[in-house]
C-alpha cells in the first residue's frame, strides 16, 4: 500500500462511519453478489459445495446492531454437493429428504456487537423437521454503500439427522460441516434518507 | 556415479534383492489397484465406495513413489545383460515394452491424480498428507481426464500381459533364465533347462 493510499483508507471510512450515524439500514440483500457455501469432509479429504438458490431479509443498522434483524431461506434442491451423483445422493431421505423438506431456514432472534465490527448472531435453524440454537459470528464490513455480511460456523449434521443408516459413520463424511456465508445488503432507498 | 560391476547388492549377474521385491511389490499393488479400480467405478455412491476411491487414490501415489524409487535403484543398479541367445528384434521390442511400462507406472497415477483434481476431489494420501490441485474443477475437463486414465490403464494391462507373456515364453520355451532371474525361488537353470 502506497502512503497516499494509507491515509485515504481512514479517510473513507470515516466518510462511512457519518452515514451510519445517521441510522442507515441495510436491509436490500443483493443475492447475485451473495454466496452461501459449506465444507465437508468426505474421508478427511475437504469438499466444497454451495446452495445456488436462497433468499434473505436483512435490517442492519450500524448504530443499532441488537435491534438487527436477520432471515434466510435455502433452497434445498438448489444444492451443488461437489459432484452429480452427490447431488442426487443427498436429495434422498437419509440426507435433506428433499422432497419433504424443500428449504431450510435460518431466523436470527438476537444480535450481540463484539467489538470492532464483529458480531454474534444467535437463532434458529430448521433443516429437514429439526430446530437448533445456532450461534455464528458475524463480521460486517461497510464498503461503498454496501454491508458485507461474512460468517463462517460449523454444524454437526447429526444434530438434523442430515446422512442417515450407512452414512451415519463419521469416518467417511465427517460430522463437522463448515458453513461459509457471505451477503452484501445495500441500503434501500427510502430507508437511507 | 558410475556403476560399479562389483556393487556388493548385485548378486552374480542377476537382479538386485531390492529390485526384485520393488519388482513385485509394484506388481501386486498394479494388478489391486487396477482390479479395484475397474470394480468400484460402477458401484452406486455409498460410504464403501468413497472408502475404496481413496483406497484406490492412496495406492496410486504409493505406486509412483515406488517405481520412482525402482526407477532410481535401477539407474545405479544396471539390470543383468539379456541372455546371447536372445534375437536383435526381440531386444529391441523387450527394451520398448521396458520403457513404455515405466512412462507407464508414472503416468498412470499422474493422470488420475489430475483426474481428481479437475473433479473437485483432492488427494490426500491416507488421509494425512494432501497432495496440491494443479487444476481447478471444472467438469469437461475431469471426464476427459477420466477417459485419459482409463485409455492408460488398458493400454497399461495390455503391456503387462506381453510382459507376462514373454516371461512365460522365455521360461517354458526358451527355457532360459529371464524369468528365473525375477523369482530365485525358481533356482538355478538346471543342465535340463527345467526345474523339477
Amino acid at each position: 500500500m502506497t502512503k497516499w493510499a494509507k491515509r485515504l483508507v481512514p479517510g473513507c471510512a470515516l466518510a462511512f462511519l457519518l452515514p451510519a450515524a445517521q441510522a442507515v439500514e441495510f436491509n436490500q440483500v443483493q443475492i447475485p453478489k451473495s454466496s452461501l457455501a459449506f465444507v465437508s469432509k468426505q474421508m478427511n479429504v475437504p469438499v466444497e459445495g454451495q446452495f445456488k438458490s436462497f433468499r434473505s431479509k436483512i435490517a442492519f443498522d450500524p448504530a443499532k446492531p441488537a435491534a438487527a434483524k436477520a432471515e434466510l431461506e435455502i433452497d434445498m434442491a438448489s444444492i451443488d454437493a461437489g459432484s452429480k451423483d452427490a447431488n442426487d445422493e443427498v436429495a434422498t431421505k437419509a440426507w435433506f429428504n428433499t422432497q419433504a423438506f424443500p428449504t431450510a431456514r435460518f431466523v436470527a432472534s438476537s444480535v450481540k456487537a463484539l467489538g470492532g465490527n464483529r458480531y454474534e448472531v444467535a437463532g434458529k435453524m430448521s433443516i429437514k423437521g429439526t430446530t437448533r440454537d445456532l450461534a455464528t459470528p458475524v463480521t460486517v464490513r461497510l464498503d461503498g454503500g454496501s454491508a458485507i455480511i461474512d460468517g463462517s460456523l460449523v454444524i454437526k449434521r447429526a444434530d438434523y439427522a442430515i446422512g442417515d443408516g450407512m452414512w451415519a459413520d463419521f469416518s467417511v463424511v465427517a460430522n463437522e460441516i463448515q458453513i461459509k456465508f457471505h451477503l452484501v445488503a445495500t441500503a434501500s432507498p427510502a430507508a437511507a434518507k | 556415479m558410475r556403476i560399479n560391476p562389483d556393487h556388493p547388492h548385485r548378486v552374480d549377474n542377476g537382479y538386485t534383492g531390492i529390485a526384485i521385491s520393488l519388482h513385485w511389490l509394484i506388481a501386486l499393488a498394479i494388478v489391486g489397484s487396477f482390479s479395484l479400480g475397474l470394480y468400484m467405478h460402477e458401484l452406486p455412491l455409498s460410504p464403501q465406495k468413497l472408502k475404496l476411491y481413496s483406497w484406490h487414490k492412496w495406492a496410486g501415489v504409493t505406486i509412483f513413489l515406488f517405481v520412482a524409487l525402482r526407477l532410481g535403484w535401477r539407474l545405479f543398479h544396471r539390470p543383468p545383460e539379456l541372455p546371447a541367445t536372445m534375437p536383435d528384434w526381440q531386444r529391441k521390442v523387450a527394451a520398448a515394452t521396458h520403457v513404455l511400462l515405466y512412462v507407464l507406472m508414472f503416468a498412470v497415477p499422474l493422470s488420475g491424480w489430475l483426474m481428481s483434481s479437475a473433479k473437485g476431489f483432492q488427494t490426500v494420501w491416507f488421509g494425512v498428507l494432501p497432495l496440491p490441485d494443479f487444476l481447478n474443477k471444472s467438469e469437461t475437463l475431469g471426464d476427459t481426464l477420466q477417459q485419459v486414465h482409463m485409455l492408460l490403464n488398458f493400454s497399461m494391462a495390455a503391456l503387462v500381459l506381453a510382459h507376462v507373456g514373454a516371461a512365460l515364453k522365455h521360461y517354458f520355451i526358451d527355457r532360459d533364465d529371464i524369468l528365473r532371474r525375477m523369482i530365485p525361488l525358481l533356482g538355478k537353470r538346471q543342465t535340463s533347462g527345467v526345474v523339477k
